[in-house]
């Protein structure tokens, strides 16, 4: 092996093939059958359970963990599905230790909670091993809805449309579909190319065509968009990231931690992705998590996080700080970024210290340099052009409870839409909702808005 | 240390763990391996009459009833007796009464039910060197159809009729081993008393199939396609036993008769309840079946530590020392007033006495914000259902109300006086007290 975590600079094959495919490994592994009813049966089938009103599409979980109990977790897939069609990938990636399983009263009780994500993997993956798609549609209904991006809520909203009936084209810009899902989540969350199996299982409802490759974005697109479609829904993401204001951005080695993330996401062969021997990431959510821990796994011999608060106001979860100081990353708090220091390449970052008062965050004039090959912005990505038409509101489209923009017929979920947590789960949750209103809509008048089968009805 | 030495219809052990009459006990083999564990006697496996012995099914023997993690709750069988000559099994009788003498060794037999079947077999018993014998009138399979085990224990006279004949034709003490499968367990003990039997042991196993499969349509244990009932043991049935054994521990008619008590006994704990209720030992078979003989010193210790902690120096203190408490209903105390109690420092909030409480009982606990559960005291009855689902332990807990408390269910002051069903004014056939 020619490199090693020592080796200077940014380089390739740090580690073996065998260490990276361990390093890269499922991190919750999945429950055997056995496992599996031994964890179900932790479950107090509460009344009016915390779990789920603290699910944000709503999963009844109790039930589905009583389905795994008596030995049906076909039937829980079902009802994890009815809630959440890409249900798999959210038992996956959800940061369930500060959603379902921080409710639980077991976690009350012991600290422990039921593993509700790992149950609803076991269940959903054992539905998605069985041949064919369980949902059917109902009768088609002449109505065309145009999505736009192929993220979590797009997909959950082309689903549940064509469910409904409707005919729905789906236009993604990158090569494939699946957005974050494909290109966002650390890999070792979602392995053996499951974004990928779960786009197609979804599709196999039929009624949904997918086109990559396609940006609809800017105005006259928009326009068009509503003119050919009985409806259309923006699931465009945040496409843009944000820049740091900095001297020394500009160097060799500073890049922006979504980019890696998606690089990484998409290596045919790990051991031929470079990285930094010492790693600086800047920011305090889950990219800069995954973007910090991926780069440890990949064999840089330092890694330190850098976040400009105190520890309590990363948005990262405190299990996903765990995860990342287990893993040998550093975090260093309430230090900002002063400037990247090299010559053609970054060789360090200054931070200074920063005060946390009423007003803001101030400088205390302290400060101090990490040794750098590479640093990974992580500061948070924003709305990249969503037409002028739509009315923004904190840098997002703003949406009501239904999912509707400012402009007639147009709908919008997910990270690019106003209110809600940007995870999958919660995007999941809006372009659902979103397509229930646009059911409701397209079809006014109609009687068959009534009778048109609710999830879980169709035959299988 | 309280002695755990006992003395049972005359026959000694060491302590009060025996084997009951089962597989665990079949061969010489097996029992060796549960005297060297620490169990102070065993029942041998049932013997019949002497001849081709009978044969047991090629395929599975036992049916089964699971909990959580596949906690064996409940077994079902389908052996029969012994299927080993008579002749082998006196053999090994003999040669391990002989190395263990201080263990009591009692042997299971099971003939047709004519004087010459019994005659024929008690001498070659008594000439093992065995401590008695336990008539099996209870296996409720198998036997049975050929007018055997729980055929004759499901009618005392036969019951009599038996134990009689073999008091008359042997030296050793017999104990009847009853069945449950019939409903009222103090005929079959008074039958037995009447025989002359020197004790009872109960339960034999429940009638039962433990489950059907659904693919095939077969009740399990399923053999060629097809099911036949069995004999149900294990913790499921020890709340059967314990009441058994109550009834006739509590019983004027059958006063005095020793009673072996068997049923579901798993831990110490299970042990004492039975004891306390009546039974002079116990016998067990599935926990052993389960776990291997290593239980019985969990069993060994955990009795003593309790006898201990009680200041019970024997097992004789402890036999029968629940029995005064065990009354029928008509006179249980009416002006004992509980309300259930939640502790909201223990509450998880899940819920479980709400949904319990609500659904189905007497919407007697309130959901307030913040998932607080409350009882409500002009509903609640003091059930307890709301305890028994609280996977919290003493989380709810029955509160008594003092006499002068008013109960807000009924409005009524609470009396301190004793009163039950036999004087209640609903009662059309209460006699007014003088």
């Amino acid at each position: 092996m020619a490199n090693n975590p020592f080796t200077p600079g940014i380089a390739a094959g740090r580690h073996s093939s065998e260490v990276l495919d361990r390093n890269f490994a499922d991190l919750h592994p999945p429950l055997d059958r056995h496992e599996a009813l031994v964890a179900a049966d932790r479950c107090y089938f509460c009344h009016d359970a915390p779990c789920v009103t603290a699910c944000p599409t709503t999963i009844d979980i109790p039930l589905f963990i009583r389905q795994i109990a008596t030995g049906t977790p076909e039937a829980a897939a079902r009802t994890i599905f009815d809630q959440n069609i890409l249900g798999g990938m959210c038992a996956r990636a959800c940061p369930t230790e500060s959603l379902c399983e921080e409710a639980c009263v077991r976690e009350v009780a012991e600290g422990r909670p039921v593993e509700i994500g790992r149950l609803q993997r076991f269940a959903t993956d054992t539905m998605m091993a069985r041949e064919g798609h369980p949902y059917g549609r109902a009768e088609k209904t002449g109505k065309r809805v145009a999505v736009v991006g192929a993220g979590p809520a797009g997909l959950a909203c082309a689903h549940r449309l064509a469910m409904h009936g409707h005919e729905v084209i789906v236009f993604d810009a990158r090569q494939r579909p699946g957005g974050l899902n494909e290109y966002g989540i650390a890999s070792y969350k979602t392995v053996d190319g499951f974004a990928q199996a779960e786009v197609e299982w979804l599709l196999g409802i039929g009624g949904i065509k997918v086109e990559q490759g396609k940006r609809h974005l800017d105005g006259p697109d928009l326009d068009a968009l509503i003119k050919d479609h009985d409806a259309v829904f923006l699931g465009i993401g945040l496409a843009g990231v944000n820049a740091l204001q900095i001297e020394g951005v500009d160097l060799q080695g500073v890049d922006d931690a979504v980019d890696f993330i998606a690089d990484l996401r998409q290596a045919e062969d790990l051991s031929n992705l470079a990285i930094g021997r010492n790693v600086v990431v800047v920011g305090g959510g889950m990219t800069a998590i995954d973007a910090a821990v991926q780069s440890r796994l990949l064999g840089a011999e330092t890694v330190t996080i850098v976040y400009r608060r105190g520890r309590d106001r990363m948005s990262a979860s405190r299990f996903e700080q765990d995860l990342a100081t287990s893993k040998g990353v550093r975090i260093v708090t309430n230090a900002r970024p002063v400037r990247a220091v090299g010559d053609g390449a970054v060789q360090e970052v200054e931070f200074q210290y920063t005060r946390d008062v009423a007003n803001g965050l101030v400088g205390t004039g302290e400060t101090f340099r990490l040794a750098a090959d590479q640093v990974f912005m992580a500061i948070g990505q924003t709305l990249e052009g969503a037409s002028h038409t739509l009315e923004i509101e904190g840098g997002k489209i703003k949406v009501d409870g239904s999912g509707r923009t400012s402009v007639p017929g147009v709908w919008a979920g997910g990270d690019c839409a106003s209110g809600g947590d940007d995870l999958t789960v919660t995007a999941v949750a809006e372009g659902r909702d979103a397509a229930e209103d646009i059911h409701k809509t397209i079809l006014a008048g109609r009687e068959m808005v009534n009778e048109t089968p609710r999830p879980g009805n169709e035959p299988g | 240390m309280a002695n755990l030495a006992c003395e049972f219809v005359g026959i000694r052990s060491p302590n009060p763990f025996w084997l009951a009459s089962a597989p665990p006990t079949d061969k010489e083999f097996n029992v060796r391996r549960a005297f060297e564990a620490g169990w102070g006697g065993v029942v041998w496996k049932t013997l019949g009459e002497a001849g081709p012995p009978i044969v047991n099914v090629n395929g599975p023997r036992y049916g089964a009833v699971w909990g959580a993690d596949r906690r064996l709750l409940g077994l079902n069988n389908i052996e029969l007796i012994t299927d080993r000559p008579l002749e082998t099994n006196l053999q090994e009788i003999k040669t391990v009464k002989r190395d263990y003498p201080d263990r009591a060794v009692v042997v299971s037999l099971m003939v047709p039910c004519v004087e010459d079947a019994w005659k024929a077999i008690l001498p070659l018993v008594e000439d093992t060197g065995a401590d008695g014998i336990e008539l099996n009138f209870g296996c409720p399979h198998g036997m049975s159809e050929r007018g055997m085990g729980s055929a004759v224990g499901q009618v005392p006279d036969y019951i009599e009729m038996v134990t009689r004949w073999c008091k008359q034709n042997t030296r050793m003490p017999v104990i009847v081993k009853l069945t449950p499968n019939i409903t009222d367990i103090r005929y079959p003990a008074r039958a037995s008393k009447a025989g002359g039997a020197d004790a009872v042991s109960l339960i034999n196993t429940v009638s039962s199939i433990t489950s059907v499969d659904l693919d095939t349509f077969s009740p399990e244990p399923s053999i060629d396609g097809k099911g036949t009932h069995g004999g149900f043991c294990g913790p499921a049935v020890k709340p059967i036993a314990l009441n058994m054994v109550a009834q006739i521990a509590s019983d004027a008619e059958s006063e005095g008769l020793p009673i072996s008590g068997i049923g579901g006994v798993t831990t110490w704990r299970d042990a004492a309840e039975f004891l306390t209720l009546g039974a002079g030992n116990v016998q067990v078979c599935t926990a052993a079946m389960t776990y291997g003989f290593k239980i019985v010193q969990e069993m060994i210790s955990g009795l003593g530590d309790w006898m201990d902690e009680k200041g019970l120096a024997s097992v004789d203190d402890v036999v029968g020392r629940a029995v005064p408490n065990f009354t029928d209903w008509q006179y249980l105390n009416l002006n004992y007033v509980t309300k259930a109690r939640i502790d909201q420092d223990l509450c998880i909030g899940c819920g479980r006495c709400f949904a319990a409480c609500e659904d189905t009982s007497h919407q007697a606990i309130a959901m307030n914000p913040g998932r607080r559960f409350e009882v409500i005291d002009e509903e609640c009855v003091a059930c307890n259902l709301c305890i028994n689902v609280c996977p919290v332990e003493d989380c709810i807990t029955m509160e008594e109300l003092a006499p002068g408390d008013v109960d807000l269910r009924t409005g009524q002051h609470v009396v301190a006086d004793y009163a039950n069903w036999t004087t209640h004014p609903n009662n059309p056939g209460a006699c007014a007290a003088e």
